[in-house]
């Protein structure tokens, strides 16, 4: 019985909530958009950033646990014949093969391309597989043909055998895969040097010992790791997301004013309504109880429309308002759709960040309003 | 029903502005009888109806409601007798604007969690008995001032209350609409509520409805 009254009580709280929400329609429903497009632009940055690490993540999982590089002058050099015997039986590592990689500038689309001779992959001699990117950029269909001028001044013609899948664009853009010996043709690259050594640790405990069993055998080295790539990854990620919170911060700031000033600043027609309520036999909770309904039902509802919005917008429209400053990092943007990611931690911390310090804004004037005498009403 | 014994009200106690509004009153309110407190402007006649109706509490003296000591009872327990016992009737009306007149007249029954619709119910054959149930659905700030006094009316009998407190309840009307107000507070009186209303309008306190009538100079009673 009691249970029931007390549902009661909420339902005529709500309606009652309801009612005032739409007596002051102008000014909820701009507060609501202005909330919205906050959570929503938070929401993006973070749903996009997010999406990007596990994508790279995912990515990387296939790379090499350990890339070895060689320096001269603390440059990065080529690897020389003999380099990768030296190296020796290292327990731990269960593969090493030296990898052939460079990049090529090609002024007719004024872009950067990898060129790689891949080792887990048959490229015919005179044929090349290419990235989306490129497919796109050049116009390029499997069995055009494309001709590359050289760094020494020579013109090599490729037919494109094949064109790599969209879901690896992230990182296969602008991926350019050849022959190994049309690769040292093509970059007048010395027999037996190599770019770079790829190795394989199968115990990821191991990888640290190896790193420093590398440093000994071939001090002029660096081993570079993949935990530390992904790392790398990770905080140019933060860092984008950094840059666009610091841009964000001051429409957040004067977010927080406005809310603060919205949800603060009681006027006084609001004021009178309490001391009524309070009056005519409402209780200092019930007056709490219906503004605290209030603030949720708004914080709530554009927190949920902005998130919506923000995750059509990162998963079906591809970040179309933030792409230049979170994607861009090479001139051939990839194009891919994100895998759609949503982190339950990072919709918690939203919603707490959001949700709670607007309803809590809102409760703190309602209370010290609330708790005035009620028979301050008849002296109005 | 409600005996006040030595009642003192201060304002701003123990500030430079400290302000009696209330010196020493003793007053029987009866049941079922209209009571009516008069006198000039500051006399205190809003100030003793506000204790009356438990809106305020005494600086000094008890207030007793059916025998019972009420005076030093914490604000919620206070709000509740308030509604259960009291519906208000405010010079101003103090009814919601944005809000139809039929919400207005619901409003104080919220916090008893009684049914919307047996509230609804209610609210309508209130509103039929002064001839308003053709503007149930009107937004208040539409309707004459007879007529949000009658939703007022209607506001303050939705819980059914014991008593009926009313602030000066004609002096925002003209004489024919006063006079209607007179014979709503006589079917009212009739009824057996018990009613307790401030004013200087000779109309009100020459009427025949009015049983009691109290007088007030300085925060004090002068006659009864």
């Amino acid at each position: 019985m009691l249970m029931k009254i007390w549902i009661e009580k909420q339902k005529h709280l709500i309606d009652f909530t309801l009612a005032s929400l739409a007596r002051r329609k102008g000014k909820n429903l701009g507060l609501l958009f202005i909330y919205g497009l906050l959570v929503f632009v938070l929401a993006s940055v973070a749903l996009y950033t997010h999406a990007l690490r596990t994508e790279a993540q995912k990515v990387l999982a296939g790379t090499p646990e350990i890339v070895l590089q060689r320096l001269v002058a603390g440059r990065h050099d080529l690897i020389p014949p003999g380099y990768i015997e030296k190296i020796g039986r290292i327990r731990g590592v269960q593969k090493k093969e030296g990898r052939l990689w460079g990049y090529y500038y090609d002024s007719v689309v004024k872009a950067n391309y990898t060129f790689m001779a891949p080792r887990d992959m048959k490229v015919e001699r005179g044929e090349i597989i290419v990235g989306p990117a490129l497919e796109r950029s050049r116009g390029l269909a499997t069995g055009n043909g494309i001709s590359f001028r050289s760094y020494s001044g020579e013109l090599h013609t490729f037919i494109v055998a094949d064109v790599l899948p969209q879901s690896s664009e992230l990182v296969s853009a602008d991926l350019v895969l050849m022959h190994e010996e049309d690769f040292r043709a093509f970059f007048k690259y010395p027999d037996g040097h190599y770019t770079d050594v790829a190795m394989s640790v199968a115990n990821p405990q191991e990888i640290r010992n190896v790193a420093l069993k590398l440093m000994d055998a071939l001090p002029d080295s660096r081993p570079i790791l993949r935990d530390e790539v992904l790392r790398t990854y990770a905080s140019v990620f933060d860092w984008r997301e950094g840059i666009m919170l610091a841009l964000l911060s001051a429409a957040i700031l004067a977010f927080g004013i406005f809310a603060w000033e919205k949800a603060a600043g009681l006027s006084a027609e609001e004021k009178r309504e309490i001391g009524i309520l309070k009056a005519i036999g409402w209780e200092t909770g019930d007056v709490i109880k219906m503004k605290f309904w209030e603030g949720l039902l708004i914080s709530l509802l554009a927190f949920l429309l902005g998130y919506v919005a923000a995750y059509l917008h990162v998963f079906h429209f591809n970040s179309l308002l933030f792409e230049p400053v979170l994607k861009g990092w090479a001139v051939l943007y990839p194009r891919f759709t994100l895998t759609p990611h949503i982190d339950g931690l990072q919709v918690a911390t939203m919603f707490f960040f959001t949700v709670f310090p607007y309803t809590a804004a809102v409760l703190v004037p309602i209370w010290r309003a609330a708790t005035t005498d009620p028979d301050t009403v008849m002296r109005s | 029903m409600i005996e006040l014994t030595s009642i003192h009200k201060a304002f701003n106690q123990g500030k430079h502005n400290e302000y009696w509004a209330l010196a020493g009153i003793d007053l029987a309110i009866p049941e079922k009888q209209v009571t009516a407190l008069r006198g000039p402007s500051g006399s205190g006649k809003t100030t003793l109806l506000t204790i009356l109706g438990c809106l305020a509490r005494p600086t000094e003296g008890r207030v007793r409601l059916r025998g019972e000591d009420i005076s030093g009872l914490p604000e919620r327990f206070l709000t509740e007798i308030r509604r259960q016992t009291f519906g208000f009737i405010f010079q101003q009306f103090n009814l919601i604007r944005g809000l139809s007149a039929i919400e207005n007249v619901v409003l104080p029954a919220y916090p008893t969690g009684r049914p919307r619709k047996a509230l609804l119910e209610k609210a309508e054959a209130l509103l039929a008995d002064v001839d308003l149930a053709h503007r149930r659905e009107a937004k208040v700030e539409w309707l004459s001032g007879g007529e949000q006094q009658r939703v007022a009316i209607c506001r303050a009998l939705i819980n059914d209350p014991e008593a009926l407190i009313a602030d000066e309840p004609t002096a925002n009307l003209d004489t024919k609409l006063a006079g209607e107000f007179l014979g709503i507070l006589e079917s009212l009186a009739d009824k057996g509520r018990t009613i307790i209303l401030t004013s200087h309008d000779p109309l009100v306190i020459e009427s025949d409805v009015v049983n009691v009538i109290v007088t007030l100079r300085d925060g004090k009673i002068v006659e009864q």
